[in-house]
């Protein structure tokens, strides 16, 4: 139970305006394997949803081919695509009650009445809905829709499940609760899920593997721990948790590679293949690869504390550092071992090669 | 160009893989092509046609014919057209600002009072202002004593007018009113402004929009009215919609009357463009589905008092005309003799029972019909991208700017030749009221359709269902409502209906309205009386059945008369 896209571009025309065109989706190419679950990971606008609806079928690409199973599906309507979608507003069928909702598509499958019950009285029981099957969706509170909603989307047995954004409707600690809660079924159940987010915490909770899009093109594509501490670009670094961007110019690439930087020279460790010996490249630190010590020659800026974010288990700095606009943004784990400075403290900053990633 | 064409093609492509919705949508093209379109495109090529060649020879006859009479019927129509407009907005404003805004007492009395109108037959105005009004008119004749009271002309036109198309008004600027949120008027009381500088300088500029939109509705109904100047307007006031009647039926003379029918069609249509794509983009607040309860006092006690005085005295006359014409029904000889009889209902069961029959088939056939497709069409219009869509819309609607003299004459010119020969049969008229009350459907299942999350009905695609199942199990359910109001108005409608189909009656098949009207044309207005209380009876019995349907059935309520 694949999912391919090769080269699917999608370009909207203006209803009003034929002539105005709009690129949504632009040659993205993913294989999704069996019992996979990607996450389509972007700001808001990206075309993550486009390229969702062109799976499920709701939308037809402009070019490119879906395969689902290895089987082409471009000509296949939705409804005969066999895949489930669970829907940002949940659309909990409003007429029916919660056992007509779950067993919608069974019905529409022709099955018999009882084994209906008996199916859909199974999967209320995993999501732990079965006392709630005769009640009409508006006496439902959000949670409880969404497990509605996607209690119907698995009960058909679908070659793919597909979310978009389901969590976004709900407060932030059933969000928390559901997404593990999805992360389960999706594992007990094993199918293949796409699931789509604008909210990196959420990708990076339930995702075998993330799709970084942006502007309509894939950015990035790989585990939540390379996308994190590998980003591929400027783009995926900065969207993707925090991120302090040094500028320098590339030395030397052998094992390693050297950077000059504020007229030191640093090595790190070399992933990117787009960096070039006498080009500028970018290293990317995270705040948490930084370490905040007193001020020292060998340091690799020294500044002053601008913030100071005291946390118990954490302190957040941002420290202003001559000749750059942005202040460097820091945390110090332990800060009862590491020390605590204060707003003003004039302080050096350095950090850790093996934490650090440049990128072109 | 090359651009729409290739997406309308993309569009046609994509539709084919659904022969069904393909084959609605081309039926349904097809159909408002034949019969909205093509008896207006009849008027329109009879009119401005002499001998089978171009020429406005029609034109010049009918505004030179007898010194201008028919030129003086256009200007007597937009006379009654503009005060009808002013007069019942302004009436219709005050009630409807009294009743959202300034808190007066039996507001629900005087909801329902202001909405009986609706459902009673357009001539009922006519009929009341005679007997109240007329030679033996109980006002003119009993308490005042006069003599030879004369009531036919522009006066006893604009009451009768007013009468019947104020609640059109009431309930349009009942729904502005209601949108205007009453924090506003809290803010500006706030803001330090006395009662009257509020109303001035929040209330009333906010309410513009749908006072405009009001009026052009009331010239536009006012203009297509036929039932009450058939009655009052007389030879000397002569009216368009009626001249061109009595040219078609009285003389059978077709061109003359396509051309009156086109002079007519004019000032409508502009009217009705002009309401529904200038002034309705205008409106400042959309009607949301909660009114929001003036709990503040923007009225001042004494203008609450002086409202609600006004108020009864409104309800009053109203209540006057319905006591009059139920007083009528069972008077032994109106304004002669004061003797109770039911000799009137004797009389009405003998020469009309077959036009009651008739009528209750007709309607009784139609209204599902129109319903049902008013409801695909809204379907398809909000939901599907298909070649014609706006088309679809726009014609399925057009029948609202279309008076029915106008409409009624387009379908004896255009359905009187084979293969499409239609005269005489139950199916002109049939077919006149599906397409004639197919808007109020069309308009409901959108203003619906628009509130349903599309991706319900992408859930159940998702889940396995077509196009046909998912209409049927997830969109016609949700709007029921819509449909059961679409329902009673056609109902109500086709009962009450007669400009057009007064041209499609023939001896086989009879309407009650027509009936009607003869009879007070032959100045039997007891019978008329008794007849149009039989009339409102069957439509109230029929409402409730509907209603209780809904109640039993869909455990909603939904009524035309509470929005
Ligand atoms: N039916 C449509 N017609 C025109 N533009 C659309 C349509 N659907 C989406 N878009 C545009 O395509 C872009 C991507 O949309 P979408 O896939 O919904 O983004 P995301 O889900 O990543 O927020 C947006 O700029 C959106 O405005
Ligand atoms: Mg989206």
């Amino acid at each position: 139970m694949s999912v391919t896209l090769v080269n699917i571009t999608k370009i909207f025309t203006d209803q009003d305006d034929k002539s105005k065109e709009f690129t949504a989706v632009d040659s993205v190419n993913i294989e999704i394997k069996e019992g996979e679950m990607v996450t389509f990971l972007g700001p808001s606008g990206c075309g993550k949803t486009t390229t969702l609806r062109i799976i499920s079928g709701f939308e037809k690409q402009t070019k490119g081919d879906v395969f689902i199973d290895g089987q082409l599906v471009n000509d296949l309507p939705a409804n005969k695509r066999n895949s489930s979608m669970v829907f940002q507003s949940y659309a909990i069928f409003p007429h029916l009650t919660v056992e007509q909702n779950i067993g919608f598509g069974l019905e529409l499958k022709g099955i018999k009445k009882s084994q209906i019950k008996n199916e859909v009285d199974a999967i209320m029981a995993t999501m732990g809905l079965s006392a709630l099957g005769s009640r009409q969706p508006s006496q439902l509170s959000g949670g409880q829709q969404q497990r509605v909603a996607l209690a119907r989307a698995i009960v058909t047995k679908p070659r793919v499940l597909l979310f978009d954004e389901p969590l976004s409707n709900l407060d932030a600690k059933l969000r928390d609760q559901m997404r593990t809660e999805i992360r389960r079924i999706q594992q007990q159940f094993g199918i293949t899920s796409i699931y789509v987010t604008h909210d990196q915490a959420e990708a990076m909770t339930v995702s075998d593997r993330i799709m970084v899009m942006d502007k309509g093109r894939i950015q990035q594509l790989g585990t939540p721990f390379e996308i994190y501490s590998r980003p591929t670009n400027h783009f995926v670094a900065d969207f993707i948790g925090r991120a302090n961007f040094f500028k320098g110019m590339v030395k030397k690439i052998d094992t390693e590679l050297t950077l000059e930087i504020n007229q030191k020279e640093y090595r790190f460790p070399s992933f990117n293949k787009d960096v070039k010996v006498g080009k500028r490249a970018t290293v990317v630190l995270r705040p948490e690869g930084l370490k905040i010590e007193k001020p020292n020659d060998q340091a690799f800026y020294n500044g002053v504390v601008q913030e100071a974010v005291y946390l118990g288990s954490t302190v957040e700095y941002q420290i202003t550092v001559k000749g750059r606009t942005e202040p460097i943004v820091a945390i110090s784990y332990n800060p009862v071992k590491e020390g605590l400075y204060r707003v003003g403290d004039q302080v050096g900053v350095s950090f850790d090669a093996v934490s650090a990633h440049v990128i072109s | 160009m090359k651009q729409r064409i290739i997406s309308s093609w993309h569009d046609f492509i994509r539709l084919s893989k659904d022969p069904l919705l393909l084959g609605v949508i081309l039926l349904l093209l097809i159909s408002l092509v034949l019969f909205i379109i093509y008896p207006l495109y009849k008027v329109v090529v009879v009119s401005f046609q002499v001998d089978g060649s171009f020429s406005i020879k029609n034109f010049t006859d009918v505004m030179t014919y007898s010194n201008g009479y028919y030129l003086k019927a256009l200007f007597n129509s937009l006379l009654m057209g503009v005060a009808t407009a002013v007069l019942g907005t302004f009436i219709a404003y005050i009630f409807a600002y009294s009743l959202t805004r300034a808190n007066i007492p039996g507001r629900k009395f005087f909801n329902l009072i202001a909405t009986i109108p609706i459902i009673s037959p357009p001539f009922i105005g006519a009929l009341a202002v005679i007997m109240l009004f007329g030679r033996n008119g109980f006002v003119s004749a009993t308490l005042l004593g006069m003599q030879n009271a004369n009531v036919y002309g522009p006066r006893g036109l604009l009451f009768a007018q007013v009468l019947t198309f104020f609640p059109v008004a009431y309930i349009t600027l009942r729904g502005v009113l209601e949108s205007i949120s009453p924090t506003l008027e809290d803010a500006a009381m706030d803001l330090g402004g006395n009662r009257f500088t509020i109303f001035r300088k929040v209330t009333l500029p906010l309410s513009i929009p749908g006072i405009a939109s009001s009026m052009l509705v009331l010239f536009v109904e006012s203009l297509a009215d036929f039932g009450n100047p058939l009655v009052l307007a007389g030879a000397q006031f002569p009216i368009l919609s009626v001249q061109a009647y009595l040219e078609i039926t009285g003389m059978g003379n077709f061109a003359k009357g396509a051309a009156l029918a086109f002079i007519l069609l004019v000032p409508s249509v502009s009217a009705y463009l002009l309401q529904k794509y200038w002034v309705s983009k205008k409106q400042y607040v959309t009607v949301t589905g909660k009114p929001t309860q003036s709990s503040n006092d923007v009225v001042s006690p004494t203008a609450r008092r002086l409202l609600f005085v006004v108020c009864c005295l409104i309800a009053a006359v109203i209540i006057m005309v319905y006591a009059s014409i139920v007083w009528g029904a069972f008077a032994e000889s109106w304004g002669n003799s004061s003797k109770l009889t039911v000799q009137n209902f004797v009389y009405v069961w003998r020469v009309g029972f077959e036009s009651v029959l008739d009528t209750l088939a007709i309607a009784g056939l139609s209204t599902p019909l129109a319903g049902t497709i008013g409801m695909v069409i809204a379907f398809l219009v909000v939901r599907k991208r298909f070649w014609g869509r706006k088309f679809m819309e726009f014609s399925s609607l057009l029948s609202f700017a279309l008076p029915g003299t106008v409409v009624g004459i387009g379908y004896i010119l255009a359905f009187n030749q084979h293969p499409l020969y239609l005269t005489g049969t139950l199916l002109i008229l049939l077919l006149n009221f599906i397409f004639r009350y197919l808007p109020v459907g069309v308009q409901g299942g959108v203003a619906v359709l628009k509130q349903i999350d599309p991706s319900i009905e992408e859930a159940a695609i998702d889940l396995g269902a077509d196009s046909n199942k998912t209409f049927r199990k997830v969109t016609l359910p949700l709007m029921i409502p819509a449909f059961f109001s679409s329902l009673i108005f056609s109902f109500v409608r086709s009962m009450t209906a007669i400009s057009a189909a007064i041209f499609l009656v023939s001896a086989r098949w009879k309407l009650m309205t027509v009936q009607i009207m003869s009879q007070v044309e032959s100045g039997r207005i007891g019978a008329a009386a008794a007849f149009s209380l039989i009339l409102v009876a069957i439509i109230l019995a029929a409402m409730a059945v509907i209603k209780l349907i809904l109640r039993l059935k869909y455990h909603t309520t939904s009524s035309i008369l509470s929005h």
